[in-house]
């Protein structure tokens, strides 16, 4: 099979970087197996409880980068009961006692400790890259670890993580001689920040590409912050209060005008709209906005804002009308409900929708939370959107239908995933029956992920989507009256997924256990926050509605650190 | 407890599509660390009611809309703010020249000007004169003024209540020469 010296080989597979790829490449044959387990720098981990360290580091033992996942995603709106598991310290400790040279560590919806970063930050010499995304359970204090231990690092990048501020002093704990920052991201810090610190910091980075601050960081201080980091890309302003020193003002606008490579531009945590202009003179290069955390903006600054950005690729907001507009290159865009309760007058309906799909054909991911919906705007936004990749819409209030017809919303997502060939991702709202599920097993054909709410009448509903579409790889579903029927037709389906999640369904006990029995390869988690207590054996156990289930494949076996309220089946 | 009673309790009712909003009875125990302020708690029915000062409450339903808690906090936030009657307490300080100490009052309990001036008459034991929108306050020694959220002082009631209720950091009234200096019509 081989005419070429492993080496050569080895060069050619450095060309293959997708895990997707190289993990079909390992397939090939035992030689391609052997020669890409020991070339294999990034690896990707989706399900923290699928394998352990050990398995880990015995198939790769030479690579840098890891990237591991670890609650299920409803854990975001607090379905998942705190202390259900993702903890990061074994993977750590195992790292530590390997020989590998880890480089980059990417972590979400993690259980991460001081301990864990004191620890990484430790043994790791050559380390670059931190990345945690949702993650929770640590302190400023392990982010000074961090800061005083990695010589090397690069990257330090803090999405919405729950982090206990004490208002230390980490950003001080980079040493003076610590140059090499390129990426500093700590907007979801609530508390104080040195700010001589960060500034002297900043100063010293002349790599520094992207910088994201939170709350703490006042508008003089951003200008000062600015001025030394003229070479920014990628900037989160974090407090914006229009103060009555309008010298900052001025010398803010004076900074950001010498900001020639801005790209992107987040944050505005609380901001003060008319300082918003001194941002448009850079408008015109921006391709990301994303000003989903600025509760303070009004309509006529936003849409001020945005039309001098013509080249907005990126956006997360309200004044869609002006985005489609303006936005011609627009590609991803999210757009968050500012009434959760639904009604009041700033309601996101189907006519932005409609707008949006109009006014930019490059949208290829949408996340859109709206009051109401028809089945003729989401036909006409298939018709005019084909290329869909992320497809996630939220009516906000469950069960609504048509609010024009007041027919079920299947025939309008129906369309959507006809048309939308490369649909990957799909969550989907309001009054649907089982109709939906039947189109979304006949077309969609490519879909990875799919998040169902309130939907569906019967079992066949989840039927059709598990014997329809072949890709899937995470199911999560909550409040829906899906059973035991669908949950245990096809358990093989189990094996191709990373995972199903099920809330509030109507799967009993004795189905799981019957499941749990049929596919020793799963580990199947009954999530119960009662009381501590185990569901009860006797009795009424075969009809006992499962509360939360939680199943995914797993060549490892049972987890050991699943809390009381967790039952593995 | 009751094992039974344990299950009823647990067990969800889920409703037919086209039915009203689905109000789940869990009982949301304190485990869950993520559950902040503001966030779901169980309310049944009362959506079709309109208060006079609430906007419509619906069944909130554990983990919906799929929002973030950080976000929902910033939602929640902005409301309360902008939430002038009814809403979260608008505490202010009050000053009287003269006065030893100083008090506090909560703006939202207040419907406009006219029950606000009236509550600080009685509160100081002063009288406010009448108020002419060119002149201001005539008739009194005493002006009531306040600062805005741009640290300048202004006159109570030139503006509409709620920008008032929104800007007002601090009130104060004034007296004397300083107060004619206000435009008190002299």
């Amino acid at each position: 099979m081989n005419y070429f010296p492993d080496e050569v080989i080895e060069h050619v597979f450095d060309f293959v970087t997708s895990h997707k790829d190289r993990h079909s490449i390992s397939l090939v044959c035992k030689s391609w197996f052997k020669i890409e387990r020991y070339s294999r720098q990034n690896v990707f981990i989706g399900n923290c409880y699928a394998i352990n360290p050990e398995r880990l580091l015995r198939r790769f033992p030479c690579f840098k980068s890891l990237t591991l996942k670890g609650k299920p995603h409803f854990a975001d709106f607090n379905l998942v009961p705190h202390g259900w598991g993702g903890f990061v310290q074994p993977w750590i400790e195992a790292l530590a006692r390997s020989r590998v040279g880890l480089e980059e560590l990417r972590l979400k919806r993690m259980v991460v400790t001081d301990e864990s970063l004191e620890l990484l930050s430790r043994s790791f010499v050559n380390f670059k890259s931190l990345v945690l995304v949702s993650c929770e359970g640590f302190s400023t204090d392990g982010l000074a670890s961090i800061a005083s231990n990695c010589r090397h690092l690069q990257d330090l990048d803090l999405q919405e993580n729950e982090i206990d501020d004490h208002r230390g002093q980490w950003l001080s704990c980079f040493p003076e001689t610590y140059t090499s920052l390129v990426t500093l991201n700590f907007a979801c810090l609530e508390g104080e920040t040195n700010l001589v610190a960060l500034e002297r910091l900043v100063a010293r980075s002349p790599n520094l590409r992207s910088l994201k601050l939170n709350r703490a960081v006042p508008l003089d201080a951003l200008a000062r912050l600015m001025a030394c980091a003229p070479q920014i890309v990628d900037l989160g302003v974090g407090s914006y209060e229009d103060e009555q020193d309008s010298e900052s003002c001025l010398k803010l606008q004076a900074a950001i005008r010498k900001c020639t490579s801005l790209r992107s531009l987040s944050g505005f945590l609380e901001a003060a709209p008319h300082c918003l202009s001194a941002f448009h003179p850079v408008c015109h290069n921006l391709t990301s906005l994303n000003l989903s955390y600025a509760a303070e903006i009004h309509g006529s600054h936003l849409i001020k804002l945005i039309e001098h950005c013509k080249k907005l690729q990126r956006i997360g907001d309200k004044g869609l009308e002006v985005v489609a507009s303006t936005c011609k290159e627009l590609q991803e865009l999210r757009v968050f409900p500012t009434d959760l309760q639904g009604g009041g007058n700033t309601a996101v309906t189907e006519d932005g929708l409609v707008a949006i799909s109009a006014g930019c054909p490059k949208l290829h991911s949408i996340l859109y939370f709206c009051q109401q919906m028809t089945n003729a705007a989401l036909i006409t936004v298939a018709k005019n959107c084909p290329n869909f990749i992320r497809f996630r819409l939220c009516i906000l209030e469950p069960h609504k239908p048509d609010h024009v017809t007041s027919q079920p919303l299947d025939e309008g997502f129906g369309a959507i995933v006809q048309a939308c060939k490369n649909l990957k991702r799909l969550s989907v709202s309001g009054l649907l029956t089982d109709q939906v599920f039947l189109y979304i097993g006949m077309y969609a054909t490519e879909l990875e992920m799919l998040s169902i709410a309130f939907a569906g009448d019967t079992d066949k509903g989840m039927l059709y989507v598990l014997n329809g579409c072949k890709k899937m790889r995470k199911l999560e579903i909550r409040d829906s009256p899906f059973g035991d029927a669908a949950l245990l037709a096809d358990v093989n389906k189990y094996e191709t997924m990373r995972s199903l999640w099920m809330s509030s369904c109507e799967v009993t006990l004795g189905g799981c256990k019957r499941l749990a029995r049929k596919a020793p390869w799963l580990n199947v988690e009954i999530i119960n926050e009662n009381d501590n207590n185990r569901m009860e054996e006797n009795g009424y156990e075969g009809r006992q509605k499962v509360d939360k289930l939680y199943l995914y494949r797993t060549v490892v076996g049972t987890r050991v650190d699943a809390p009381p309220f967790v039952w593995i089946l | 407890m009751d094992e039974f009673v344990n299950l009823k309790e647990t067990e969800l009712r889920l409703g037919l599509p086209g039915t009203d909003n689905v109000s789940e009875e869990i009982e949301r125990v304190s485990c869950n660390k993520r559950a902040l302020q503001g966030d779901t708690e169980n309310e049944t029915e009362s959506s079709m009611m309109k208060t006079e000062t609430c906007p419509p409450r619906k069944a909130q339903i554990v983990g919906w809309p799929p929002v973030r808690s950080s976000r929902k906090n910033i939602i929640q936030t902005k409301k309360n703010e902008s939430d002038s009657e009814g809403g979260r307490g608008v505490y202010v300080k009050v000053s009287m020249d003269g006065a030893p100490y100083l008090r506090k009052i909560d703006l939202s309990c207040y419907k406009g000007y006219k029950e606000l001036l009236k509550a600080l008459e009685i509160m100081f034991n002063f009288s406010v004169g009448e108020y002419f929108e060119r002149e201001g306050y005539k008739g009194s020694d005493f002006v009531p003024t306040y600062e805005d959220k741009d640290g300048d002082w202004m006159l109570i009631g030139d503006v509409p209540w709620e920008m008032f209720v929104c800007t007002c950091k601090r009130l104060r009234i004034m007296k004397g020469s300083e107060a004619k200096g206000l435009g008190c019509g002299v």
